[in-house]
């Protein structure tokens, strides 16, 4: 077996500094490229996957910091992107591998940061940012192999913009429309709305003998039903749910059509919104892949995959009417009783759209939750 | 779901006597399943035959019977208590077993006892490979090619199709008990054959060979609504070919991608869930081609294992008490997350450290075995280290196995490595390879090169090369800049490591560390990475930013306890009994109770048995930190050493010089009695004989010495544990070779010196446990060898209360016992060892200190020793316990009540477990060094029936009639007539060889004669003794050795009978005193049937509440 040549780190590696909006100073090693950036510091507590992280377009214009102390061990390959690049603003590790080792690997995390512009820092104790930022809540950050002074860095963190009020859907969504075609026959056609939509959401419904109309973020209704689609969909993505009016008056439109509808992540937070439901920033959000969340009406209880930092505000128990009928909380996380899923359902309770607030693609993380994608067939089939 | 209606009371099976492969992790399972079913207020009904075990403290069950796990004694058991479920899936294989035979025989049914956690059919489709490689196809999973035999002309067929090398597994069999690689017909034929005679369905499974994958292990717990999880994964070290136990593993995996990472883990609750395992935890492992990733599942563990309990203490989730939990009807989410104390079980622990555990051998116990490492398990036990990184925690463990040999070591002058020699070397697993790898890149090895020899993960292998780089930074700096001393903290580097290299001690490392503010910082198992706060002290060391030890409560003192580490043979379980026991009496006197230890399978480093839990290395540097953390937490009361056994026992003398309080017996009154000048002097004054004796460090004074006492003695190396190194030594040659062996090896040096003393013979050995507060002497129990002098005591099994003494006796040992503590200064427990020959009462040892005895006699006489022990170290008196109700109120363990119930303890060998090179077993031969790896407890109104229930948990049941084979030495044969007619007298044929059959027919025995071994086989194919044994036409078989031992080689006479007695699980006796003790048991168990009381039903009949429970 061919082994990847050494990729030592130099002996004196260059130094980086890290600081948080309230000051908190971490110093630690530059990792990836060299430079300075800026985001809102979120920790994700997943021990695998962390090339799928780096590529999800929900990350964008955040900092994440990696709660596990090695990073980097399996290199970098070509199947495991979630998008086209990384969109992480900035990364924090505690160890990065100097050596990937696996078979499928092609590149190493740091050639693939610093190819990519990603100013990293390494060396730092994750676990005490992570345990700040838990505290205190997610707060912006800065990164900087460049400047030593932690009060000079901190006034441009200050200056730098928040997560709250963030309209980001279009900076991550395509620009052109694209098709993924089902796997074998295709028995439904969805519009996709990318609002920084992960490679393996189409993927799971075209395995499911989906024709995946993938649309633009800025896509409307009419641009929606020219693809005739048997369901609308809305991906996740980054950025604030109550900055959003577009797509939730799209959603509304579509409802009143009676389009099956189904959302992950971003979409279940704008599902909330057309609905008539508020949405609000979590303290801290939640990031990792070991999320227990119960399904109510199965009472069974899933390990997922969860990326968000707001959440819908619904009562937990009844149904609230809407004027598209009965809304109800479907899915709650158990580690702290967050909305992780809504439905709706007509007068005679047939189901007619969900969501979710966590990830059923799943990539990185449990696959628990795939079920989600057979509901949604099974609902524009009319079986739900 | 809450916890089902319908279940009032549930049996649990414990594990039985520590052996190779199943060790005192299914303690800590037995014990938090008994704390969680007793919490949920069932009648918790246990059996296990293990004393040294907390779960059969009597506070843990309403009724333990410490009888032996046979079909047999625990149907009698169900009968008497008539449990409505019974829990077998955390008893180890031991349990499951049991459970599987009472099923078979109807017992279940028969008394309505349903089977919670696995149900029979899930245990069989679990463990049955072929059901099982079935299962995993059907879900789309692939296993090994292989082939189910059952003969050796299946075996021979199999391998044309399978081709060489290939693994051998039969099937039913404990920890991989006749597993092998064959790599030709000869290994085959071996193995094979050996596998068919192991299996109890004469089934072997040949298998394609995975050797050199990657190994993983999945953790997965279920609950009745389907609600699955995997607590841990975990990755070994050592590719495949090493057994899980044998080799090093980490958590969490480290060099998987998500993708492959939840193949495995939907493939794990696809199996779990088609096996049937409705509620509790498995494992399922797995190999990986690192070439192209080909996954394999290689098999599964329908209950609680070994690997579970390092799977709690790596994630913090308890495995046991929550399968326990959902056995009983609760689903995962109704279960609460006891560290968060917010979030529920139902979630997976993410971590944010590295777990690396590493076995520990005991090659040197047995020096006659191959220690090539395999798929058949020989370690003793495993040290676990935590860390923020690979390197801390791995260079964390390997010193937590406190052998000198483990961790790694550079010389400050280069040494020329010879690179080839070393990549050759570590092309073989075995004990101390990693060191060996390291080696190897040290002398220039590329990564290439060393991967293509060992195929570890080229991962793991850079992260050898960066230990390596730090240590050539350290060797090449001009100065030790601060810099520098911190990286090399944050890759594990302790203060010796560092010391050797610079050409310093250790204690200036430290001082040099100290000054520039260079400490460890304490971070907490947490089991969701700091995502929600933590509410259980549950620290680990490591050189990063922050740390997390909170201030102590207003008004709180505590006490720092010293746990034993790994379990090594001489120091296991008994001792961990002990901390755990001192930790819940100084709780309950008010202290803070803070545990140090890094053996992952013990009660101690459970997070709920102590306020705080350090799992760290028990090293002076390690423990030092600690000791600094908390007194800046608060105040500290001080540490106590003398519970641990020897590894706490050795840093005393450290703590004590770096002035930290050590409570109880001080570090001066523990010199006295291990220095042999000063412990005869503390003899000659209380005017107590001790047998001849003197101290020498090389081979001219032993000589002299022995000369003087005469031949034989019996030497052994000053300051060791389980008689490490002790051996009966009849000449000049073999004392010369002695001592050329232990100097080599270090054992034996000037400030540690052999110790040379007369040897008894014919003595009757006398063990005593008892706790001394100063002024008064409370005399724990006094154990009365069966076995002769010369034998560890240890190995030798002993009656509680002595079988053969008198009062008068008795009171002699209480007065020497008061003198030698009064004059070593003992504050707290005590174990001496005395010989009583002629009537002369001599002195061989005194350990100022817990012994491996303590849990017998605590419960052979119901009462906490080590309990009370804890508190008389922080200053009560044994008057201040007897009003407490800690203690009796009068009297003490010598004189115990008539009609009190006779504790046989029987030690178990782990001699089916070693070959030699040639693949022979190594001889199954008791000698003064301890070789046994744990002990039942035979509890019983008279000797004959409790010393037949100890035969009956140790090796299986001494027979009621067939045949009896006597073969004994000339030494024996006069002692050997009486007994051996008595058996003749029940119905029994004996066959002995000519010599001593024509003594008996003399005697008016009948005995048939057979071959013996030298003989070889008749002219008309008549088998020799030995192969009647393997042939299994023989029910017992007594054997004492011939001729003198020359050092401590095996008496080769007789050596293929008492390994053939072994591998065939025939019961074999070795001495004429166990000949005597096992007539005794014969005729109980001939007198009719033997019943089973709980030792809460003892407690009371003697008159004496269990006081185990209210210190």
């Amino acid at each position: 077996m061919a082994l990847p040549a050494r990729n030592l780190t130099p002996a004196r590696p260059r130094s980086a500094l890290l600081v948080l909006e309230d000051g908190r100073t971490f110093r630690g090693e530059s990792f990836g490229a060299e430079g300075e950036t800026f985001g809102e510091a979120v920790f994700s507590t997943g021990m695998s996957g962390y090339q799928e992280t780096l590529t999800d377009p929900s990350y964008h214009r955040q900092v994440v910091v990696m709660t596990a102390p090695h990073v980097g061990n399996t290199g970098m390959n070509d199947e495991d992107v979630e998008s086209s690049r990384i969109w992480v603003a900035g990364y924090v590790v505690r160890d990065p591998a100097r050596v990937p080792s696996s078979w499928r690997s092609v590149r190493t995390l740091d050639d693939d940061l610093r190819e990519q512009g990603v100013v990293g820092i390494s060396g730092v104790d994750t676990r005490a940012l992570t345990r700040h930022l838990r505290e205190r809540g997610a707060m912006r950050v800065g990164i900087s192999t460049t400047e030593t002074d932690p009060q000079r860095l901190l006034e441009r963190v200050l200056q730098s913009g928040e997560m709250s009020g963030a309209n980001l859907s279009e900076a991550v969504s395509t620009q052109e429309a694209y098709v993924v075609p089902s796997v074998g026959e295709k028995r439904f056609t969805v519009a996709a709305v990318d609002l920084g939509i992960k490679s393996n959401t189409p993927r799971m419904m075209s395995e499911r003998g989906i024709e995946v109309h993938v649309l633009p973020a800025t896509a409307s209704l009419e641009e929606v039903q020219a693809v005739a689609p048997d369901g609308l969909f809305f991906s996740n993505g980054p950025g604030d749910p109550a900055a959003t009016t577009g797509q939730v008056e799209l959603l509304r439109g579509a409802l009143r059509a009676g389009i099956p509808y189904f959302g992950i992540c971003f979409g279940n937070q704008l599902f909330g919104r057309a609905l008539g439901f508020g949405t609000y920033k979590l303290k801290y959000g939640h990031r990792g892949i070991n999320q227990p969340v119960m399904d109510r009406t199965t009472g069974k209880v899933e390990v997922t995959a969860h990326n968000h930092g707001f959440a819908v505000d619904a009562p937990l128990e009844g149904a609230t009417s809407t004027e598209f009928g009965e809304a109800t909380v479907s899915h709650v996380c158990l580690n702290d009783d967050v909305v992780e899923g809504l439905e709706l359902r007509d007068a005679d309770g047939n189901l007619r759209s969900f969501s979710v607030q966590y990830h059923p693609e799943a990539a990185a993380g449990p696959h628990d939750a795939a079920y989600l994608f057979d509901r949604f067939s099974a609902l524009m089939e009319g079986k739900a | 779901m809450p916890k089902r209606t319908d279940i009032q009371s549930v049996l649990v099976i414990g594990s039985g006597p520590i052996i190779i492969g199943q060790a005192c992790e299914f303690d800590y399972s037995g014990t938090q399943a008994c704390r969680v079913l007793r919490q949920e207020g069932l009648r918790v009904i246990l059996v296990n035959s293990n004393p040294a075990t907390i779960m059969t403290d009597p506070e843990f069950a309403d009724a333990t019977y410490v009888e032996p796990i046979t079909p047999d004694y625990v149907k009698k058991v169900i009968a008497k208590e008539r449990p409505d479920a019974l829990l077998a899936t955390l008893g180890g294989q031991t349990a499951l077993n049991c459970a599987m035979a009472l099923d078979r025989a109807g017992v279940l049914e028969k008394y309505g006892v349903e089977l919670i956690g696995a149900s029979i059919e899930a245990i069989e489709r679990g463990e049955n490979r072929q059901q099982f490689k079935k299962i995993v196809e059907e879900l789309g999973g692939e296993s090994a090619r292989s082939v189910i035999c059952h003969s050796m002309d299946d075996l021979l067929a199999a391998a044309d199709d399978l081709g060489y090398p290939m693994v051998v597994r039969p099937s039913f069999t404990m920890g991989g008990t006749g597993s092998g690689m064959a790599y030709d017909e000869a290994d085959l034929r071996r193995i094979g054959g050996a596998g068919l005679a192991a299996s109890p369905t004469t089934e072997v499974l040949l298998e394609e060979s995975i050797l050199g994958w990657k190994e993983y292990e999945l953790e997965v717990m279920r609950d009745r609504m389907d609600n699955s999880v995997i607590v841990c994964s975990i990755e070994n070290l050592d590719p495949m070919g090493v057994h899980t136990g044998d080799s090093i593993t980490v958590a969490p995996a480290l060099t998987l991608t998500d993708r492959e990472y939840q193949k495995m883990r939907d493939l794990a609750i696809a199996i779990i869930r088609a096996v049937g395992v409705d509620t509790g935890g498995c494992n399922i492992q797995y190999a990986v081609n690192p070439a192209d990733g080909r996954l394999i599942v290689i098999e599964m563990n329908p209950r609680v294992s070994r690997s579970s309990a390092l799977a709690s203490k790596a994630t913090g989730f308890p495995i046991a008490k929550i399968a326990a939990k959902v056995a009983i009807g609760y689903t995962l989410d109704e279960i609460q997350n006891d560290i968060t104390e917010e979030t529920p079980a139902s979630f997976e622990p993410t971590l944010d450290y590295v777990v690396v555990k590493v076995p520990r051998f005991a090659f040197e116990k047995f020096p006659e075995a191959d220690p090539t490492l395999t798929t058949h398990m020989k370690s003793v036990g495993e040290a676990m280290a935590i860390g923020r990184n690979f390197t801390e925690a791995l260079q964390k463990a390997l010193r937590s196995l406190e052998s000198t040999h483990a961790p790694f070591d550079w010389h400050k002058e280069f040494v020329e490595l010879d690179k080839d020699a070393l990549l050759a070397e570590v092309a073989t697993p075995h004990d101390g390879r990693l060191k060996k790898v390291m080696d190897a890149i040290r002398a220039g090895a590329t990564p290439e090169e060393v991967f293509e020899a060992t195929r570890i993960d080229p991962w793991f292998l850079d992260q050898l090369a960066l230990i390596n780089e730090v240590a050539v930074q350290l060797i090449d700096a001009t100065e030790l800049t601060p810099d520098l001393l911190r990286l090399a903290k944050r890759h594990g580097f302790s203060d010796e490591q560092v010391g050797k290299i610079r050409g310093l001690s250790a204690d200036v490392i430290r001082g040099v560390r100290h000054a520039l503010g260079i400490r460890p910082v304490f971070k907490t198992v947490d089991t969701c990475a700091a995502e929600f706060a933590a509410r259980t002290p549950y620290h680990y060391s490591s050189y990063d930013e922050e740390t997390e030890v909170q201030p102590r409560a207003e008004g709180k003192e505590a006490v720092i306890i010293l746990g034993s580490g790994p379990n090594r043979i001489g120091q296991g379980i008994e001792f961990d009994y002990s901390c755990v026991h001192a930790s819940l009496a100084l709780a309950e006197a008010g202290y803070e109770t803070i545990m140090v230890n890094c053996n992952p399978e013990t009660v101690s480093t459970d997070y709920d048995t102590s306020d705080r839990l350090y799992f760290e290395p028990l090293t002076l540097e390690d423990v030092l930190e600690i000791v600094h953390a908390e007194q800046l937490a608060g105040p500290v009361a001080g540490v106590v050493c003398q519970l641990g056994g020897q590894t706490p026992l050795g840093l005393a003398q450290g703590l004590a010089d770096a002035g930290v309080p050590i409570v109880g017996t001080t570090p001066e009154a523990i010199h006295l009695a291990e220095e042999r000048g000063a412990f005869g002097r503390v003899l000659a004054d209380a005017g107590l004989p001790a047998p001849k004796h003197g101290t020498a460090t090389s081979y001219p004074q032993a000589q002299r010495i022995a000369h003087e006492i005469g031949y034989p003695v019996l030497v052994r190396p000053s300051y060791v544990l389980g008689g490490r190194g002790m051996e009966i030594v009849y000449d000049d040659a073999a004392l010369e070779a002695y001592l050329e062996k232990y100097v080599a090896n270090g054992l034996i040096n000037e400030r540690q010196p052999v110790l040379v003393d007369r040897f008894l013979d014919d003595a009757v050995e006398i063990d005593v446990d008892g706790i001394f507060d100063g002024d008064e002497l409370f005399l724990g129990g006094v154990m009365e060898h069966i076995e002769e002098a010369g034998i560890h005591s240890g190995d030798s099994s002993c009656a509680l209360p002595p079988i053969t003494l008198g009062r008068e006796e008795i009171d002699r040992i209480r007065r020497s016992t008061e003198a030698i503590a009064r004059g070593l200064g003992v504050r707290g427990l005590l174990n001496i060892q005395f010989a009583l020959v002629s009537d002369v009462l001599y002195v061989l040892e005194a350990n100022p200190r817990a012994s491996r005895t303590v849990p017998f006699v605590s419960k052979a006489t119901a009462t906490p020793l080590a309990k009370a022990a804890a508190r008389v170290m922080l200053g009560e008196s044994i008057a201040d316990l007897r009003a407490a109700g800690v203690l009796p109120a009068e009297g003490d363990g010598g004189h115990l009540a008539d009609g009190a119930p006779i504790a046989v303890k029987e030690a178990v060998m782990p001699f089916d477990r070693f070959k030699t090179a040639d693949g022979r077993t190594v001889d199954a031969l008791l000698g003064p060094e301890m070789r046994s790896t744990g002990e039942v407890m035979g509890f019983d109104a008279f000797f004959g029936t409790a010393f037949a229930k100890a035969q009956a948990a140790s090796y299986g049941s001494l027979p009621m009639s067939g045949r009896v084979f006597v073969s004994v030495a000339n030494r024996d044969k006069r002692h050997m007539i009486f007994p051996v007619k008595q058996i003749a007298d029940m119905g029994f044929e004996i066959l002995a060889t000519a010599g001593t059959a024509e003594v008996l027919r003399r005697n008016g025995v009948a005995a048939t004669v057979v071959r013996k071994q030298s003989e070889g086989e008749g002219p008309d194919g008549e088998p020799t003794i030995v192969g009647r044994i393997r042939n299994r036409e023989v029910d017992l078989v007594i054997n004492t050795p011939h001729g003198a031992t020359s050092g401590g080689s095996p008496r080769a006479d007789g050596y293929d009978i008492r390994t053939a007695a072994v591998l065939t699980d025939i019961p074999c006796i070795t001495t004429i005193q166990g000949l005597g003790a096992a007539v005794q048991g014969l005729e109980a168990m001939r007198r009719g049937d033997i019943g089973v009381r709980s030792l809460q039903d003892w407690a009371a009949l003697s008159g004496r509440a269990s006081t185990g429970g209210n210190a």
